[in-house]
């Protein structure tokens, strides 16, 4: 069964041809018997996933079942689930077990998804490869010593490892879609304020989005209609209708008019990525799509301005903690600096130390106007070259990651080159757009990810899109060996 | 040299809204420690503010009663430092663009003149929660109940030139703050809490001097004592030929003296920058109007009203006003009594004696403004004497009964009748001799005026207070000039 | 642009976080890198441009004045490393 995704499993389901409980029994113990080759699972629930399947079957018995009844699926370890640890793959929060729910956990649960356990992911989100986890590297499971990208990394390997059909992810400048291109998934960042964050631990809050690791299109439109929604305990979260997802999948893609930034496919880009994302768009073309070239004039200065934005943002979010009301304390503080400083020093590994000090430099008096502001200006710049183009295409389409999944401690050594992986993502966070990552075809044997970036809450149509050339190429199907 | 010493007030006001600014917890005071603060108010992780309208409202009441910019827009910002009652690491407040801009307030001052004083802006932001000292083990322990309880902190114009007028300022804003019920005001409790920044220059000379920040004054009087003393300080300092450091000082009552805070090994940085889980707060005109609409009779608009229907002088009304529930006393005695002017001579001369000496408020007076109505009556039509009415209105604060019980149990009422009095006249004209001798002899008519006033006293005297003066007089003079 | 040790001292207490000599030139080295990529912004054209704090642009909504949050102090203070009589504790602060 754990080669079915979230939509055949609900209609097995709903047919009664095998039952929740069975289902996350088998899941649990699959990822019991496979996970110490990938590590991607830092907490399992099994106790309440078993309540919550048996729950799951009653519900299906009498018939008030919703397309996730019963399902199994994971959570990133970055949304808080109430009495399950939430540790946000930090030693600071190693022993943290949330009262409260997300709201994304919230509404999961209210849809009757199974949750059978938390994700491994870079600490705090803040990573590209999955390295910087206190619970250790995630393995790729298209390769013993690949890195399955990150920050999502535990998420994205364990779609891919077939132990769950679908799981949660945020992405804040592209820790879904990196991984979800990394590992051959489907990944979907929607537009912010598309999902709540409450409850979902802050990075960057003005960057940070909730989304899915799926291998199809379908199933991220099935998970995305129980996630999304207006919450009032969220002030960035859009108060907006949500429509079915799933509704407009089979729509005839005839027309649909793509931009091509010139920027994306620059003599940068190794030929070999280039050409297969060609070819994935060639796919496109004789579905019926239009392309046209574009240009994103201001894209080469995504990357700098993210990396003061973020930076400033997380330094400010991870002051919480301290070692005073939860979380990570040092053994005898002799007062209140020394319980700060080394709390906060022990409980925060290397690469978010590193942010926090960017982010306190970047807004600290005298650097403010030329790093924060100057950033927040170009922002602007960036988010405009999105909207004029958008008055020409309905969607944009380009490389996900400048290359397949790489080798573990490849670039761990240099930060700025670990940055770099973002360097297609990393635009749509700091505008806001949604977008998706998926497989687009292999390179090396190797997944990669064709990126297609929408509108404002023109998650309808990327799911369309996606969906259309999943049917018509089976690179979401390949699975990594081992896997099935 | 002559020193002239340049005033700016930061005052916080703690609105009274039933929650927290970005929270739903309550904002009650004197709760158990952390009974009222929620996992918003703890910084819990994932956790998001959602802002109160409640404190919206009345920061634009106030912007409003002061004639002040309301921003269309404002911004809230992060303000960045460690503390173990800041619980998120940062406060959030408005450093960029503040929801009130700037308006003015005119101050009273003793000797009856007023004085404007600009208000440089005001910005919403949230209380952080207490520490409390006492010994844990050698540890302190944090209290977040006050975490997140919305504050408006009001920024004046260095307009203020002595510490009497800061003072005065601090009650105008005080009263404004009560009348509008934005806040209780009550500084013991903390919900009006005062920075002082405070320099001093030549007289004459334009630019200002190097200020100190006297933090968190909390009472009327520490705040003209605090700027008293920390004037002087600057004064011999720099006489001395040293010079004032910009830096924050603390008051210390006990001594009379401010101190500078523990020098930082850094200095501190704040980090300002705009809040990512806040959006910008939009106002219209309709909204201002709304609560426009809501604005009750402000001080100086009340004040102008005594002075005009009630025929008070300016210093009288003046210090009627100060506070919403002494103008509305006064005003039920003026009306019940007939005579607003007597009202106000009772309310600032007897009952405040009396409120000072109990250090209690009005709303805890326990002769009511009828009481005192039915009192001034008894003067008005004879009953008792203005002299005997002290008496028995101290007897009504003392809850000795009505104000007819007590004339009648204590037999304070005046003796009018007129054969009654002329036998006590008798009686004092038969009893001192020498008195009538040295009225007669006198012949500067001012001192035999005051000759005549000591035999008016022994008459009332013999009487017990209770003969009618008028009558006295009256009476004594007939009989003295027949002799 | 290149950050010097007292700088990275500096922000490093601002922020409280703890550096140890050993650990110095190596962050030294990588924090420089970071904000040579980062000084690319310098060139751009941003005359008359509004800074942009928020991808989406919308206002904020007010929340109704109403208590919502019951107490649950025992739940919160169990995740408390130091808790006692319903208080935090932390080490003395000495005002």
């Amino acid at each position: 069964m754990h080669t079915k995704t979230l939509s055949e499993l609900s209609r097995m389901l709903d047919s009664g041809e095998t039952s929740s409980e069975e289902l996350t029994r088998e899941t649990l113990d699959r990822i019991k018997a496979q996970d110490s080759r990938y590590n991607s699972f830092i907490t399992l629930a099994e106790e309440q996933a078993m309540a919550s399947a048996r729950q799951a079957d009653e519900q299906r018995a009498s018939g008030k079942a919703s397309a996730l009844t019963g399902v199994p699926f994971a959570h990133k370890d970055i949304f808080c689930t109430r009495d399950l640890r939430t540790t946000c793959g930090s030693r600071m929060l190693d022993n943290f077990v949330p009262p409260y729910n997300s709201t994304v956990a919230e509404k999961l649960d209210e849809a009757g998804a199974v949750c059978v356990g938390k994700t491994n992911m870079d600490e705090f989100a803040m990573g590209s490869s999955n390295e910087t986890s206190y619970y250790g590297p995630v393995t790729n499971p298209w390769g013993d010593k690949l890195v399955p990208g990150g920050s999502s990394g535990g998420s994205a390997a364990a779609v891919a490892a077939r132990l769950v059909a679908g799981a949660t992810a945020t992405d804040t400048g592209g820790s879904i879609r990196q991984p979800a291109a990394l590992c051959g998934l489907t990944g979907l960042k929607p537009t912010y304020g598309r999902i709540s964050r409450y409850g979902m631990i802050a990075f960057a809050s003005s960057l940070d989005q909730a989304g899915t690791l799926t291998r199809t299109a379908e199933d991220s439109a099935l998970m995305l209609n129980a996630m999304a929604g207006f919450d009032p305990r969220d002030s960035t979260c859009m108060d907006r209708a949500v429509p079915d997802y799933t509704e407009g999948l089979n729509n005839d893609i005839k027309g649909l008019r793509i931009g091509l930034p010139t920027e994306f496919f620059s003599d940068d880009l190794d030929p070999v990525m280039a050409q297969q994302v060609r070819e994935a768009i060639r796919e496109y073309e004789r579905l019926g799509a239009t392309v046209t070239e574009i240009s994103l004039p201001h894209s080469h200065l995504a990357v700098p301005a993210y990396y003061v934005i973020a930076p400033a943002e997380c330094s400010a979010n991870l002051s919480r903690f301290d070692g005073v009301r939860y979380g990570h304390r040092c053994e005898n503080p002799q007062d209140l600096n020394d319980l700060y400083l080394r709390s906060r020093s022990e409980g925060f590994g290397e690469e978010v130390k590193r942010r926090i000090l960017v982010g306190t430099y970047a807004l600290s008096a005298g650097f403010f106007d030329a790093y924060y502001l100057k950033a927040q200006k170009v922002r602007r710049l960036i988010q405009q070259d999105f909207i004029q183009a958008f008055e020409k295409v309905d969607v944009i389409m380009g490389p996900t990651s400048p290359s397949p999944a790489f080798a573990q401690g490849d670039k761990t050594d240099d930060p700025v080159n670990m940055y770099l992986e973002d360097v297609f993502t990393i635009s749509t966070n700091l505008a806001g757009l949604p977008a998706m990552s998926i497989p687009g075809g292999m390179v090396n044997n190797l997944p990669i990810g064709l990126q297609i970036i929408g509108n404002y809450f023109d998650e309808g149509r990327l799911l369309n899109a996606a969906h259309q050339f999943q049917k018509v190429t089976d690179w979401h199907e390949k699975a990594p060996e081992g896997a099935v | 040299m002559q020193w002239e010493t340049v005033i700016g007030l930061e005052v916080h006001v703690q609105l009274a809204t039933q929650s927290k600014i970005f929270s739903g917890a309550s904002t009650n005071y004197g709760a158990e420690p952390n009974t009222q603060a929620c996992a918003i108010d703890l910084a819990m992780p994932g956790m998001l503010p959602v802002l109160n309208e409640g404190a919206v409202r009345m920061a634009v009441k106030f912007g409003l009663a002061v004639n002040a910019d309301i921003a269309h827009r404002s911004v809230f910002d992060r303000k960045n430092y460690f503390y173990a009652d800041l619980p998120k690491g940062y406060q959030i407040s408005q450093m960029y663009y503040p929801i009130v801009g700037r308006g003015e307030v005119s101050i009273n001052l003793p000797d009856n003149s007023t004085r404007p004083v600009g208000i440089h802006h005001a910005h919403m932001e949230e209380d952080a929660g207490k520490s409390l000292h006492e010994d844990f083990h050698g540890q302190t322990g944090i209290d977040l109940n006050r975490a997140g309880t919305p504050l408006l902190e009001i920024v004046s114009e260095p307009d203020m030139r002595s510490a009497e007028q800061a003072a005065a300022y601090l009650r105008k804003i005080h009263s404004i703050v009560t009348y509008l019920g934005i806040s209780d005001g009550d500084m013991s409790q903390g919900s009006m809490r005062c920075d002082c920044n405070v320099s001093v220059r030549p007289v004459g000379q334009e630019e200002f001097g190097t200020r100190t920040e006297i933090k968190n004054v909390n009472s009327f009087r520490f705040v003209e004592k605090a700027i008293n003393t920390e004037a002087e300080r600057q004064i011999e300092l720099i006489e001395d030929g040293g010079t004032v450091e910009q830096e924050t000082r603390l008051y210390d009552a006990d001594r009379n003296e401010t101190r500078s805070m523990r020098t930082k090994e850094f200095a501190n940085d704040y980090r300002y920058f705009p809040d990512p889980d806040l959006l910008p707060v939009e106002i219209d005109d309709d909204y201002i109007n709304d609560v426009r609409g809501e604005l009750p009779e402000l001080p100086d608009e009340k004040q102008a009203r005594f002075t005009r229907d009630y025929g008070l002088s300016e210093a009288d009304a003046a210090p009627l006003v100060q506070n919403q529930a002494q103008a509305d006393y006064f005003e039920t005695v003026a009306k019940a009594s007939g005579d607003p002017r007597q009202a106000a001579n009772w309310i600032m001369g007897e009952l405040a004696r009396l409120m000072n000496q109990n250090d209690i408020t009005i709303d805890q007076c326990p002769v009511s403004a009828e009481s005192l109505a039915t009192l001034m009556g008894r003067i008005q039509d004879g009953t008792i004497s203005t002299k005997i009415a002290k008496q028995v209105f101290e007897a009504l604060w003392n809850g000795e009964g009505t104000t007819d019980e007590i004339i009648e149990n204590q037999g304070l009422k005046q003796v009018s009748d007129s054969g009654e009095i002329e036998s006590l006249v008798d009686q004092v004209l038969s009893e001192n001799p020498e008195m009538v001798e040295d009225y007669l002899g006198e012949e500067v008519a001012k001192k035999q005026k005051k000759k005549f006033n000591a035999l008016v006293g022994q008459v009332m005297k013999a009487s017990q207070g209770k003969a009618n003066p008028a009558q006295v007089n009256d009476i004594l003079q007939s009989k003295l000039s027949k002799n | 642009m290149s950050i010097s040790k007292e700088q990275i001292e500096q922000v490093a207490y601002l922020a409280r976080i703890q550096i140890s000599d050993a650990e110095k030139s190596a962050l030294e080295s990588k924090l420089s890198s970071i904000l040579d990529m980062v000084d690319e912004l310098q060139a751009a054209d941003t005359d008359g441009i509004t800074p942009m704090a928020h991808p989406l642009d919308a206002t904020q909504r007010l929340r109704p004045d109403e208590v919502t949050e019951p107490n649950e102090r025992e739940k919160f203070q169990k995740l408390a490393p130091e808790a006692e009589n319903g208080l935090y504790l932390v080490p003395r602060v000495v005002e």
